[in-house]
């Protein structure tokens, strides 16, 4: 017979939140933050991975006064307090977009396609937005 | 004519076929994810300048600043408010959204 795979840790697991959705044309972005928020609540070994649009998810100076809508962007700057620091951003989304870390309105890990596979395939959870 | 664009062009072709589809002197506006479109630097700037010369190209200023894009729009992309929506939209019999 055939066993699940199960993790055999019982401490805290390795979760990525995986993020390819620009802000604001849907609700992806606002929903990985909000359970970035949860996982690090339960002391969990959370990162966040953006690549694809992701990346503009993390531009600074965004601003939604005109759009009536929360600007849920600056929270990204307390995930510190959060114990949560591990942001990773793909180069080549950046690039092929026109940005650099300079755009971006937290400290990142720029890491090309290699690395950022290398990590998420060392997570016990990987999320998808 | 208006084509309306609201997608990322990074995600979806909408963009593309727009830009396949459109004749001459039609309007081309740009708004929610449709406005990376707009911006400086990116992968489809190029395909943009040479439409841009002759297609007129809007995007709505609010949903560039919601996703802090001001300071990085293409020169000759004309910004626009809600009211500048509206008018695009009246002064166009034909609008056709690529959704």
């Amino acid at each position: 017979m055939v066993e699940p795979v199960q993790s055999k840790k019982s401490g805290p697991k390795k979760f990525m939140l995986v993020n390819r959705r620009a802000p604001h044309g849907t609700i992806y972005a606002l929903e990985a933050l909000e359970v970035v928020l949860i996982a690090a609540t339960f002391d969990q070994d959370v990162s966040m991975a953006f690549l694809d649009d992701g990346v503009y998810v993390l531009v600074k100076g965004q601003k939604t006064t005109g759009l009536e809508i929360k600007n849920f962007s600056p929270t990204f700057r307390a995930l510190d307090d959060y114990d949560v620091n591990k942001l990773y951003v793909e180069r080549q989304s950046l690039e092929q977009r026109g940005l650099d870390a300079d755009s971006l309105l937290v400290p990142v890990q720029v890491l090309d396609a290699k690395q950022l596979g290398e990590l998420m395939a060392q997570q016990d959870v990987v999320l998808s937005f | 004519m208006l084509h309306i664009v609201n997608k990322s062009p990074f995600e979806c072709t909408g963009l593309a076929s727009c830009l396949r589809v459109a004749q001459p002197g039609a309007a081309v506006l740009l708004i929610e994810d449709g406005v990376y479109a707009a911006t400086t630097g990116s992968a489809v700037q190029e395909q943009i300048r040479r439409s841009a010369r002759e297609l007129r190209f809007f995007a709505l200023a609010p949903d560039i600043e919601a996703r802090g894009m001001q300071g990085r729009i293409l020169d000759g992309v004309e910004l626009i408010d809600y009211a500048g929506f509206v008018d695009l939209v009246t002064t166009h019999s034909v609008v056709q959204s690529w959704l």
